[in-house]
């Protein structure tokens, strides 16, 4: 039969779905673990803050901007040896996640200052001449505060990693990029191109509609 | 209670100086006023006062602690130790007004009943009870600076620095949170500095006020003297902002003199009682009858014309002081 989908295998579009959410997850998760305090840290170490020191300020930023320079499709290759060192293979939705946690973590973190720098100076201030600590001040102030933003910088990077995991198909990782390559480019199965690009702009809507809803839960502005 | 010695503050290396030798002395349970222009080093003066800012020489002692001594934790419990208040209220506006006053008191790992308690006492301290789980934004702006002023107290400070609490507040809603300010001072004796560049503040609170411009005290002392008697220029200034000047002085033809009462003075009828004993006809170009915070005065620009004037001037001065 040689119907509108004649190519389309759906046991492989599920499969490859599932491991394109798998490596989403498992790397937007871990680039919120690492992102997340590297964004605090180059707030913190800033100019006229609680740790300000150009040193420290300096070596963050140098690390975040070159991984940040770098095209993913480069870094995915460049991070092979890395990635085998850390987790003994380089394919497969575990090899993906180095690299993919590598290019996203430090876009995170960028995002995550700036947020940051959004609360309001007179608030961290108030909130320091009561007596409170660093910690203090990071957790009961500036990430409640900038948590609108933080979820905000979380579904742009959620976002940006859908379109690094179709790259990392390019390079074994699986998924729905690998499948479109694979099939819908290299095989002129167009069908198959058309359902998994499909499948993808309905997970970036479906993140971006998410995100949008959270923001506007946590916004008391 | 606070001492100021040679204070001088200048915002990095080879910066203007935003204090250039400030000495003061606060006492105890006064509401002492600072006030200047802006830029005059109003904020800086007052941040040095919790460790915000450090001083560039001189010393700050409060409550006998040397400010610019402390370490990170000594810092830390003494401004336990001193409430602030800010112009713009510096509130979290993703907590709720209890959540907001809530926070010195977590800070100070107090246990979650005790918090409890204290927020609950606070609201009503400061009139906000029935606004307990509103956020900021659904604030007005008098009600977000109770707020700022009931996390100020969360602690039980003994000094309360405001700088600028009422700038942002209309003159209705900055005469109610003034009058939250004084009760504070008098039922719980707080120690209070008042940052602000609007005399009327000084005349409704402080009892004694120092006269700030570019990073000096030009004028310092009770609020009476101060204000019905400025000695300095920029003091004069200030009070002329607020409307203080006698214009219409300029155009008597006759002898025109400044006559200042204060306290129960100002009820009596001395100005007719001085026309009809000296024969003097007695013109009011310029005046104005207020309040020094509870005590009345008056201050009265009068043109003194025919009878026997220099009669007049001397009665006049058994009631007041005449210039
Ligand atoms: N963080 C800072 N860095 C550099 N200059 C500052 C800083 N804070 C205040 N200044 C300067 O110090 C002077 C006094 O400022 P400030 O104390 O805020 O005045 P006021 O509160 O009386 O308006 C101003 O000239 C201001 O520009
Ligand atoms: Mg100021």
């Amino acid at each position: 039969m040689t119907g509108l989908l004649a190519n389309i295998d759906w046991g492989d579009i599920a499969a490859a779905t599932r491991d394109t959410l798998a490596m989403l997850a498992g790397s937007l998760l871990l680039t919120i673990i690492i992102g997340l305090p590297l964004g605090v840290a180059l707030f913190l170490t800033a100019p006229r803050q609680a740790w300000a020191s150009r040193a420290v300020h300096g070596v963050l930023s140098v690390v975040v901007n070159v991984l940040r320079s770098l095209p993913f499709i480069i870094l995915l290759i460049v991070l092979i040896p890395v990635t085998l060192a850390l987790v003994g293979t380089s394919l497969g939705v575990v090899g993906a996640i180095v690299p993919l946690v590598a290019g996203a973590a430090p876009f995170f973190a960028r995002l995550v200052e700036t947020a940051l720098r959004e609360v309001d100076r007179t608030t961290i201030e108030a909130v320091l001449a009561t007596g409170a600590t660093t910690r203090d001040l990071v957790l009961r102030a500036l990430l409640p505060e900038a948590l609108p933003g933080i979820i905000a910088a979380a579904t742009v990077t959620a976002i940006a990693l859908v379109s690094y995991t179709a790259m990392a198909g390019a390079v074994g990782a699986g998924g729905l990029g690998d499948l479109a390559i694979r099939y819908g480019y290299q095989r002129f199965q167009t069908d198959v191109m058309v359902v998994t690009v499909v499948l993808l702009i309905a997970l970036v809507q479906l993140l971006q509609m998410l995100g949008d809803r959270l923001v506007r839960r946590f916004s008391r502005r | 209670m606070i001492v100021l010695d040679g204070v001088h503050k200048r915002f990095g290396p080879g910066g203007a100086a935003a204090l250039a030798g400030v000495d003061l002395r606060i006492a105890r349970g006064e509401v002492f006023g600072i006030i200047g222009r802006s830029g005059a080093g109003k904020s800086t003066l007052v941040r040095l006062l919790n460790g915000l800012e450090r001083p560039t020489g001189g010393r700050v002692v409060v409550d006998g602690t040397d400010v610019a001594a402390l370490d990170a934790a000594g810092l830390r419990a003494l401004r336990a130790r001193v409430g602030m208040v800010f112009q713009s209220f510096g509130l979290l506006s993703s907590a709720t007004a209890a959540a907001n006053i809530a926070l010195p008191l977590r800070v100070a790992r107090l246990p979650a009943a005790a918090v409890a308690a204290r927020v609950t006492e606070l609201l009503g301290l400061v009139g906000l009870t029935d606004h307990a789980d509103k956020y900021p934004a659904q604030l007005s702006g008098g009600q977000k600076q109770r707020v700022g002023i009931a996390r100020a107290l969360a602690t039980r400070p003994e000094v309360l620095l405001c700088d600028e609490a009422t700038s942002a507040l209309d003159p209705e809603t900055t005469r109610e949170v003034l009058a939250l300010i004084a009760a504070l001072n008098r039922d719980l004796g707080l120690t209070i500095v008042l940052i602000t560049h609007e005399i009327d503040v000084v005349r409704q609170v402080c009892d004694r006020v120092a006269v700030l411009a570019t990073g000096r005290v030009v004028e310092n002392g009770p609020v009476a003297d101060v204000v019905l008697d400025p000695q300095h220029a920029e003091t004069r200034a200030l009070l002329a902002d607020a409307g203080e000047a006698a214009t219409t002085a300029l155009r008597f033809a006759g002898e025109v003199v400044r006559f200042t009462m204060h306290g129960a003075e100002v009820a009596a009828p001395v100005i007719s009682r001085v026309a009809r004993a000296t024969g003097t006809d007695i013109s009011i170009l310029d005046g104005r009858i207020g309040a020094l915070r509870d005590t009345p005065y008056g201050q009265l620009t009068l043109g003194l014309a025919g009878g026997d004037v220099a009669a007049a001037r001397a009665l006049l001065a058994a009631h007041g002081r005449v210039a």
